[in-house]
């Protein structure tokens, strides 16, 4: 789709009107939120500092940004060069989710025009959200120039476009390095609370449960991309993203059955070196095992099946499953389970204004998401630089 | 552990030491205390529940008075936390046929704070006084350190949309460094003496006589002595710690120890993932190259192959067509000698025939 025809076409579509009101609802929660404080607009308080801004915001949106680091670094450095079509798609997803959650973090802060404080005021280094921080800033550089071929190709700077070109390989190993940081970083937040996360989702390998997971998610996040924009966005596709999509899935399922059942795996090594067997047979127990068999193994089994069998629908319905399944351990971690400890009055539920906010911030990915892959060689490749990759 | 062989192992484990311009804030290494740092004994026993401290600290802290007064001590039937505009509070815990036992709650004044660990400005630090202290020009309001807190202790100014900060008991520190007052204000203002304020090791030593002299009326446990690594602030009691709302189960490790695994795992990622995926690329490289050559050889191969083979095919054309050529020409020839002869006869014949 062109943009003259869309100009043509009734705007009053109803994407757009959806997307209309979302935005002026986004733009007045703005307004509350940074007008009268964080406390207007939320039920955080001071037994429960963090709640969904970070736990799905910040947590989640990061995760599911992890197709970035796993694509680039399958079809650059673990030689799958025949799918180096999903690379870019992939980048402009990470990209976009990294972009958006610093967004999105702006309205968590007290102050956040100090966000830069860490590091040009004062540094706490023995602070694993340090880490999470300076990863998070290098990180969104680095995507940014993977992404930018794509927007200089648009624009026509040949010469700055093959220059960054030229650093391919070098911006791939230093993503998956700050990605294996922050990803893993992000779980090592909860390590200094033994006291208040439920024991069976704490523990010291929450970092490694983290970083693994952040894999399956990446995969899943790739093929149920894939699946999602391909109608709305398949006049946009290359003859060779197409040829090769189906190919993509049975290489990442297969990838993604054996992260999982790794996952799964040092899920139950971490029950087994705590010796919280005893704690399954609890109520939370039960919740932890339907995340951990639900959402997990069940996935990682159907992964299997649609490989062995060629199953595209299974795969993709998987895809999503993971991916659900990602957003509630990340929910359960930092909300959910978190502050169990706690009666049930002083426990947290967000507010209509929290996920008003956090439907805003996805929806603004979306918009631009979709303005940037319409109009820049994303789903295909720029006639110009066709033969190079 | 001496000071200076905390920082000394400080600096060795490469962390904050140069960066942090401020008291230590919390480190990897499990850290004793300052020496001759204060704090203060509190003794459950002793206490009545008047809110005499919370009034103390009201004042000291010039806070906002709150809606019910001071000497209204139906307050106590609710359980109460630490909030904006109260930094300590007493709870009353009913005990099952006898007096009910009151605890006061503040900041525990962590030897190894999580809260400072935490912090990714180091806006917290434990200051050689004794007292972990709060710098909120630096603060950016992440609120880690309120998740850290294994007491639950610092609280937030939500409501503010321009200045909020982070708010917690200082011990004092700022009051009794300006010299406004050398003792605490809830120590100060206590009638039961149910408080003292002193150098922790000595408070160690008078709450070992108290027990010791009254096996009878105490817990032998010192709460704070070793929880979550050791705190200034020390409980003593007449009943179970977890009764009175001082949790059990926070193990002796501090919250800087906790992360110290995870943080020694952050130095080894960039120190060895680009060399393996370097590695893994040189490999996945060096494979591409040598199917792409074997590719190449097989093509050649194939052709010289085909072209030997198209060679020899030729040539066997050639002979076979040479051959064929010769048994043509042998055989035309043949042939025309045939004819030849059979001609030679029937003329002969003809000759025969004419002449009979
Ligand atoms: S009690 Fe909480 S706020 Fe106080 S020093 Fe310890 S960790 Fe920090
Ligand atoms: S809220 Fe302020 S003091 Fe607390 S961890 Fe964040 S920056 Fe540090
Ligand atoms: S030490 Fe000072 S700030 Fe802390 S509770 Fe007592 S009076 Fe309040």
């Amino acid at each position: 789709m062109t943009t003259e025809t869309v100009s043509k076409k009734s705007l009053l579509t109803p994407f757009n009107v959806i997307t209309g009101l979302i935005l002026v609802m986004g733009a007045a929660l703005t307004v509350w939120r940074f007008g009268w404080g964080i406390g207007a607009v939320t039920n955080l308080d001071n037994n429960n500092p963090w709640g969904l801004w970070i736990g799905f915001d910040l947590l989640c949106g990061v995760v599911l940004a992890a197709g970035g680091f796993v694509t680039s670094s399958a079809v650059y450095l673990f030689g799958m060069k025949k799918h180096h079509a999903a690379v870019r798609p992939a980048i402009l997803t990470a990209f976009l989710g990294y972009l958006f959650v610093v967004i999105a973090l702006q309205y968590d802060l007290g102050r956040p025009w100090r966000l830069p404080y860490p590091f040009v005021v004062q540094s706490g280094t023995t602070s694993m959200l340090f880490e999470v921080g300076l990863c998070v800033a290098l990180y969104l550089t680095v995507l940014f120039l993977e992404f930018s071929p794509a927007a200089l190709e648009w624009l026509g700077l040949k010469r700055l476009r093959n220059l960054i070109h030229k650093l391919t390989i070098a911006l791939t190993i230093f993503g998956v390095v700050l990605s294996t940081l922050h990803q893993s970083s992000l779980g090592a937040l909860y390590i200094i609370a033994p006291a208040k996360l439920h024991p069976l989702w704490y523990s010291t390998y929450l970092p490694t449960f983290f970083f693994i997971s952040a894999i399956a998610a990446g995969l899943s996040m790739v093929m149920l991309e894939g699946w999602l924009t391909h109608k709305p966005l398949h006049d946009k596709m290359s003859e060779e993203y197409l040829a090769q999509h189906d190919d993509l899935y049975f290489g990442f399922a297969k990838g993604a059955s054996f992260v999982l059942m790794g996952y799964f795996f040092i899920k139950v090594i971490g029950i087994a070196v705590d010796n919280e067997w005893n704690l399954l047979g609890t109520g939370w127990g039960q919740w932890f095992l339907f995340e951990l068999l639900g959402f997990v193994l069940l996935p990682s089994v159907l992964y299997a099946i649609g490989t062995r069998e060629k199953n595209l629908k299974l795969i993709r319905w998987t895809s999503l499953l993971t991916v659900l399944g990602i957003i509630l351990n990340r929910l359960n971690v930092s909300v959910i389970a978190f502050n169990w400890h706690l009666p049930s009055e002083m426990r947290y539920v967000p507010s209509w204004q929290e996920i008003g906010v956090t439907v805003f911030v996805c929806t603004m990915l979306v918009v631009t998401f979709k303005f940037i892959a319409t109009r820049m060689p994303i789903f295909y490749d720029h006639p110009e630089y066709k033969d190079e990759h | 552990m001496k000071r200076r062989n905390f920082l000394g192992l400080m600096g060795a484990a490469g962390v904050s030491a140069t960066l942090a311009t401020k008291a230590q804030a919390g480190g990897n290494v499990h850290f004793e205390g300052y020496p001759g740092s204060r704090g203060v004994l509190f003794d459950a026993t002793r206490c009545i529940g008047c809110r005499k401290c919370e009034i103390g600290c009201n004042e000291v802290n010039n806070l906002a008075k709150p809606e019910k007064p001071f000497t209204d001590l139906t307050v106590l039937d609710t359980a109460r936390r630490t909030e904006n505009e109260a930094y300590t509070v007493v709870n009353k815990y009913d005990q099952e046929g006898g007096a009910p036992v009151y605890r006061k709650i503040q900041c525990m004044h962590c030897l190894e704070p999580s809260c400072a660990s935490a912090c990714f400005v180091a806006a917290f630090a434990k200051q050689p006084s004794g007292a972990v202290t709060y710098d909120e020009s630096v603060c950016v309001g992440c609120r880690y350190c309120m998740i850290a807190c294994p007491f639950e202790i610092p609280t937030y100014t939500y409501d503010d949309p321009i200045t909020p900060k982070v708010i917690k008991c200082d011990l004092c520190d700022a009051n009794i460094k300006a010299g406004k007052i050398s003792v605490p204000g809830c120590v100060n203002s206590c009638p039961k003496e149910a408080l003292v304020y002193g150098e922790r090791e000595e408070l160690l030593k008078i709450a070992r006589n108290r027990i010791g002299a009254n096996p009878d009326k105490y817990i032998d446990h010192i709460y704070g002595e070793r929880e979550v690594g050791g705190t200034s602030w020390l409980f003593i009691s007449g009943v179970p710690f977890s009764e009175i709302g001082l949790r059990e189960d926070l193990g002796v490790t501090s919250g800087p120890e906790l992360n110290s695994g995870a943080l020694s795992v952050v130095a080894m990622v960039p120190a060895l993932w680009p060399l393996l995926l370097a590695g893994v690329y040189g490999i996945t490289r060096r494979t591409d190259k040598i199917n792409t050559q074997e590719k190449a050889d097989a093509v050649a191969q194939a052709i010289t192959e085909t072209q030997d083979k198209a060679n020899s095919d030729m040539k066997a054309a050639m002979e076979r067509a040479r051959n064929d050529k010769e048994a043509t020409v042998k055989r035309e020839v043949a042939k025309a000698l045939e004819e030849a002869a059979k001609a030679a006869e029937e003329g002969d014949v003809e000759k025969e025939e004419e002449g009979a």
